[in-house]
């Protein structure tokens, strides 16, 4: 029976992580339609941030929380602004194919500077596991989770309650709408890309202590994170968490009652089946033929 | 008529010989210095093997001359960088044979690049030592193909003995899912019956997972004397991380592909009581006096540092060795492709960097089990462990 609940709590670690990358990527594409393969770079450049504020220049973790959010923000505009907004045609497919030059283009550079390495970062709190009923959880996931909860309270206010955020969804909805009735909605797609690459960022900060950073860490946490918003439902922010937490406990229960060696194909087949069944997602209320 | 054939005659000998000057001028020239190719992956993904295998190869060469060459004949390295990409290893290795007329081939880095040019060196009878890890390379045994890099095999095998002599009989193994994982696998899954050792639980990893709890749970479940974990930074730290999370105190034994200080330092506390084999290059200061590589060690880590100004690694070893080896085989061959071949197998007992080799016809790499030592990492440092 322990095992069942280490399971479950492992899952919960894994699924946290994913859950906070899948957050980005629904926050942009609620915005813009656009789903930014960067993603999991902002993660990476947030771990290996946080990693040089810490260690090189030894600040304290409350000021290097906020400056490596803002340094990630803003190179989430200058993407937009040196990539994606020249573009003469922008059909979502161009975009997308932008979106992974850029991805490759962030890889090199980290591995430049940061070198091929992976660093340690340590954890927030206390380093003692915490144990229950015979299973233990590192206190760093609980601090995930908490984030996790946070940053989606604070989205769904941001999206519902503010002019900012509906005018930004009026955006996504009918750009040449909502431009006739006085959105800039050139503003609103960089404030969207700041927040996006903001929340990656924040990502990365929060698990570098669980997954240490590397400049190769990006690819697949973005693949899974962009795995878990599908299966959530892209688009929705509690469904970016509830997929997120649904593919960690999935994968972890493969590991644990079938088999380790396929652990991300019984990820992936369940993503399948679910994305055949229900194309919008588990929690997706808008058409699937936005594609 | 006649005399206009003498004087074709005259005059097409006269081409011969001109011809034949020509032809023999490089070979003139090849006689005076002996030259040797060097292919290494010193930029691009493999670069942490490449790059100290470049700087080591050039430090053997050097030494070489210095002590008077190899029967008076100067040595010098034709290098080019195979970026680790069989393509370009192919290409540099035709160049080097019908360009530079090299008289051996030192390299490449990786086993996938080493495998490519493999059948060219046997078609043409270049003697060829590799400084890459796979064992296919030498298994089965090909005429011109020897390697000085430690094989998986023995890296198990110092793990193995050490546990049956501490009583170990059941262990959990934990593999990462790339080639070195799934050769390490291989291996411990072949050799485990040989030391009276079960696996009772064999459980994967992907590269870039980040949380193994779910692995080792399973593995806990089945009660094993220990675990071993087979992988590459950051992964292995993470394992140690987890099993530390989830209070498991049986030993974990790790491979020595995260034998660098970089392990203890990415797996912090956690890393305390991690036992692994690896190349003696790590713990030369540690080694007993009557170690024989200990000298060897000592002088190539205080010659490499001193003349690259640090970051001395065992990878270096693999291409310095393949040159000292190789060096000894020629001589007394002027250059004989066939006899530095015939050489290379008949060298015994020779002390290097990897270990001591002793080559033979069914043996093209040459090293024994003593080529690994198993360390334990203890208050953050190693320790030698018998």
């Amino acid at each position: 029976m322990s095992e069942i609940l280490q399971y479950l709590l492992s899952g919960i670690t894994a699924g946290a992580i994913y859950a906070v990358i899948a957050l980005g990527f629904t926050m942009l594409y609620n915005a813009t339609e656009l789903v930014n393969f960067a993603q999991g770079e902002f993660v990476m450049l947030g771990s290996l941030g946080l990693f040089s504020l810490l260690s090189a220049l030894g600040w304290p973790l409350w000021a290097a929380f906020p400056a490596v959010t803002l340094l990630v923000g803003l190179l989430g505009v200058v993407l937009e602004r040196l990539a994606i907004r020249p573009v003469k045609k922008p059909e979502p497919i161009a975009l997308i194919i932008i979106t992974v030059g850029a991805s490759i283009f962030l890889r090199g550079l980290a591995m430049l500077v940061w070198g091929k390495d992976p660093h340690s970062v340590p954890g927030f709190g206390a380093g003692a596991p915490i144990r229950i009923g015979g299973a233990a959880i590192m206190p760093q996931s609980l601090w995930i989770l908490a984030v996790v909860a946070l940053l989606m309270a604070g989205l769904h206010l941001f999206t519902k309650r503010t002019l900012t955020g509906k005018a930004m969804e009026a955006c996504a909805i009918n750009r040449n709408g909502a431009w006739i009735l006085g959105i800039p909605s050139d503003r609103m797609v960089l404030l969207a890309f700041a927040m996006s690459a903001a929340l990656g960022g924040i990502g990365g900060i929060i698990i570098s202590p669980i997954t240490m950073a590397a400049y190769d860490m990006g690819t697949m946490l973005g693949l899974k994170g962009f795995c878990a918003a599908m299966l959530g439902g892209l688009g929705s922010h509690w469904g970016a968490a509830v997929g997120g937490l649904l593919l960690g406990v999935l994968e972890s229960l493969g590991v644990g009652l079938v088999s380790s060696g396929i652990k991300d194909a019984i990820a992936f087949l369940i993503l399948l089946v679910i994305l055949m069944a229900r194309p919008s997602g588990i929690l997706g209320q808008k058409a699937a033929t936005r594609f | 008529m006649k005399r206009r054939s003498m004087k074709s005659i005259c005059w097409m000998t006269a081409l011969v010989v001109a011809l034949g000057m020509l032809w023999c001028a490089p070979t003139v020239f090849a006689a005076e210095a002996y030259k040797i190719g060097g292919i290494f992956a010193v930029t691009g993904p493999a670069s942490f093997l490449g790059d100290p295998e470049k700087k080591s190869l050039e430090m053997a060469v050097d030494e070489i001359n210095a002590r008077g060459g190899i029967d008076g004949h100067p040595v010098e390295a034709v290098i080019y960088d195979t970026e680790g990409d069989p393509t370009k290893t192919v290409l540099a290795v035709n160049k080097l044979i019908s360009k530079d007329n090299v008289v051996a081939i030192i390299g490449p880095s990786r086993t996938p690049t080493t495998l490519a040019v493999v059948p060219i060196v046997e078609r043409l009878g270049v003697p060829f030592i590799s400084c890459a890890a796979g064992i296919q390379i030498v298994e089965p045994v090909k005429p011109w193909v020897f390697k000085t890099a430690q094989s998986d095999v023995l890296a198990v095998a110092a793990i193995y003995k050490h546990m049956q002599k501490h009583g170990i009989k059941k262990v959990g193994i934990l593999t990462v899912t790339n080639a070195f994982g799934v050769s390490g696998r291989d291996q411990l899954l072949q050799q485990a019956g040989n030391y009276g050792i079960q696996v009772v639980s064999e459980q994967a990893f992907g590269a870039g997972d980040t949380d193994m709890t779910a692995q080792l749970t399973k593995i806990r479940k089945e009660e094993p004397d220990a675990v071993i974990c087979w992988g590459t930074n950051p992964g292995p730290a993470v394992v140690a991380k987890n099993m530390r999370q989830l209070g498991m105190t049986i030993p974990l034994y790790q491979s020595h592909g995260v034998a660098s200080p970089k392990f203890i330092e990415l797996a912090g506390e956690a890393a305390e009581g991690v036992r692994l084999p690896t190349g003696k290059i790590l713990v030369a200061d540690l080694l007993p006096e009557s170690d024989p590589q200990k000298p060897v060690l000592l002088q190539y880590i205080a010659d490499y540092n001193k003349r690259y100004g640090g970051g001395v690694s065992g990878f270096g070893g693999y291409a310095y060795d393949a040159m000292h080896l190789l060096a000894k085989a020629m001589e007394g061959t002027g250059g004989d492709k066939a006899k530095i071949r015939d050489n290379l197998e008949k060298i015994s007992g020779h002390v290097g960097v990897s270990g001591t080799f002793n080559f033979s016809e069914k043996d093209h790499n040459g090293l024994g089990e003593d080529a690994f030592v198993m360390v334990e990492i203890r208050n953050g440092t190693w320790k030698l462990l018998q």
